[in-house]
């Protein structure tokens, strides 16, 4: 089909799509808020509001702070001496930032997907029970559920269910990873934050979690970083674009890529840098 | 003399270097148990010493393991804290870099100096007496650098990936270093602590101002009692005894040493090869 007609049923698709995102509510809301990794300021003035149950993804060249974008999120960046920050970040109406706030109940609300694959040097099995372990939310045969439920989302169950015991690191890169989604999931998170999921894996690995992350947006919020720009195109509804620490650029994906409203935007998506 | 000659003369010698030093070992070996083998018998090794050159060895084998272990015992718990302070704690800043720099000094300390200290200070002034306690707890002065440092060095080589999964789980600092970064490391630390051991095993000096005189006939019987080494043993009759029969034993002792030594530096070898096998695939 050429690009620039219109069929019926694909207008209506798009405006099921626009009723989708716009009737979305926000579920992470960054407001003015700023970051330091001592005199570098890497985060500035960010102030976006991301939606429930859609797929956002922040793109921008290297080193522009989406990784630290990310990781402000769940407080993941408290783990760097040097790192301060201004400003606040809601999940829901809680200040992320707040004095009171229980980190460790923070991130059990965000789950995290890194670039390499990093499951622990334990058994399967172990790695999806660590997080459900680690919070005493099931022991027992609640523990084989919670486990086979979680493998089941990743979508990793039918390949994993007879080598429960064997080590993880005997799985491919893509199991791996889908591996490490399952243990994210495994402590029910709200948010699933994904910094370059699929840089180490190949086409097929990469399809495979694409379409995984689709499914798993009815349930949770999601969040992608991403250097490919099809990617970012074909996976999310809602897209950031960030340089040199900024959000220049936030809307819905179609209208970022299609037509952009920064010059910088455009430049980036022609590839004109990065 | 061209080019081409000087060349392989340079390329000759320093192959006959490797050959030297690859020989060092089978040599001495081979040295040690042909002169040793003579005496080993059941009696050798399951008696006890009396008039000096006659009977067995039995207390000494048992002191030296005795020894060793109380003194990994002591030692390892220890040096795995300090190691886990010093990897995942410790600021950068001077007080740190003092105490390296101390446990690297320690590290090197000529022995009998630390038996002179365990000596003056273990032995006289806290009353140990010359026993099992103030020679193990002497041995571990001289380890316990060495297993900090494995340790230290294990510690920091488990990958920063499986620590930020774990944080971000919700897991605190300390359970993941209890439950991710240990295990991961536990090879490694194992290694050390072995190689820790092998060290103690072969001491002679501290041993010998702290923990006996190195011919008792009794097994220990508690901390306090005083303990015979095999190196202590090998040291007497190697020096003090006048007859070829006394040398023989100081040889059979010594091939015992030597297969006690192996067996733990075959299994820090073992316990490696597993840890770098398991890292191998990543
Ligand atoms: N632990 C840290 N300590 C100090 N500075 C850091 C740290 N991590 C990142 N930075 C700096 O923060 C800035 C943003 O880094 P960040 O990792 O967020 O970028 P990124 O957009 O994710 O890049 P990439 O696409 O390469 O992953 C960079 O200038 C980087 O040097
Ligand atoms: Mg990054």
């Amino acid at each position: 089909m050429n690009g620039n007609e219109i069929t019926p049923g694909q207008a209506m698709q798009d405006v099921f799509e626009e009723f989708r995102i716009d009737g979305a509510v926000n579920k992470v809301v960054f407001r003015d808020f700023n970051l330091w990794y001592g005199e570098n300021h890497v985060l500035k003035d960010i102030s976006v509001e991301i939606k429930s149950n859609i797929i956002t993804s922040i793109m921008g060249p290297s080193g522009c702070g989406k990784s630290t974008f990310l990781r402000a999120i769940d407080r993941m960046n408290d783990i760097i001496p040097e790192c301060r920050t201004s400003g606040q970040v809601f999940i829901d109406e809680d200040n992320v930032y707040a004095e009171d706030v229980d980190v460790y109940e923070l991130r059990k609300r965000v789950g995290m997907v890194f670039q390499k694959p990093n499951p622990f040097p334990q058994s399967v099995y172990d790695n999806v029970a660590y997080g459900v372990r680690i919070h005493g939310m099931a022991n027992g045969r609640e523990l084989d559920e919670a486990v086979e439920r979680s493998l089941r989302m990743a979508a990793l169950w039918d390949e994993v269910s007879d080598r429960l015991d064997e080590s993880a690191l005997t799985l491919s890169g893509g199991q791996q990873q889908r591996l490490c989604i399952a243990r994210a999931l495994a402590v029910e998170p709200e948010i699933l934050l994904m910094d370059e999921p699929c840089s180490a894996l190949d086409p097929i690995a990469t399809a495979k979690i694409e379409t995984l992350m689709r499914s798993l947006q009815e349930k949770y919020t999601v969040v992608l970083v991403t250097h490919n720009l099809q990617q970012a195109a074909r996976v999310s509804d809602m897209t950031a674009f960030m340089y040199i620490g900024e959000v220049v650029e936030f809307g819905r994906t179609k209208d970022l890529f299609e037509n952009p409203e920064k010059e910088l935007t455009e430049n980036y998506i022609t590839g004109k840098f990065g | 003399m061209d080019e081409l000659t000087k060349e392989n003369i340079i390329k000759a010698g320093l192959c006959a270097s490797v050959v030297i030093t690859i020989l060092i070992l089978p040599v001495i070996v081979v040295w040690v148990g042909s002169n040793g083998i003579g005496v080993i018998s059941w009696e050798f090794l399951t008696g006890r010493p009396y008039r000096f050159e006659l009977g067995g060895i039995f207390p000494q084998i048992v002191g030296s393991i005795y020894l060793v272990s109380l003194c990994s015992l002591l030692g390892a718990p220890l040096g795995v804290a300090s190691a886990i302070y010093l990897a995942e704690y410790a600021p950068n800043n001077v007080i740190t870099q003092t105490v390296r720099f101390f446990t690297e000094t320690l590290a090197g300390m000529p022995s009998i100096v630390i038996g002179l200290f365990g000596l003056e200070f273990l032995v006289y002034y806290l009353q140990l007496k010359t026993s099992l306690l103030a020679g193990a707890v002497s041995l571990s002065f001289m380890t316990l650098p060495w297993t900090i440092r494995a340790s230290e060095e294990a510690i920091k080589m488990v990958p920063r990936g499986y620590r930020d999964a774990s944080l971000a789980l919700g897991a605190t600092k300390w359970q993941t270093i209890l439950k991710i970064v240990l295990p991961a490391a536990s090879p490694g630390i194992i290694t050390g602590i072995l190689l820790g051991m092998g060290k103690a095993m072969g001491e002679t000096a501290v041993v010998w101002l702290t923990s006996g005189s190195g011919l008792e006939a009794f097994v220990p019987r508690s901390l306090r009692s005083p303990t015979g080494s095999l190196t202590m043993y090998i040291y007497l009759l190697a020096t003090q005894g006048h007859t070829s029969e006394s040398m023989s034993r100081a040889f059979g002792a010594s091939l015992v040493l030597l297969v006690m030594f192996m067996a733990v530096s075959v299994s820090a070898l073992i316990v490696r090869n597993y840890y770098l096998r398991r890292l191998g695939p990543r």
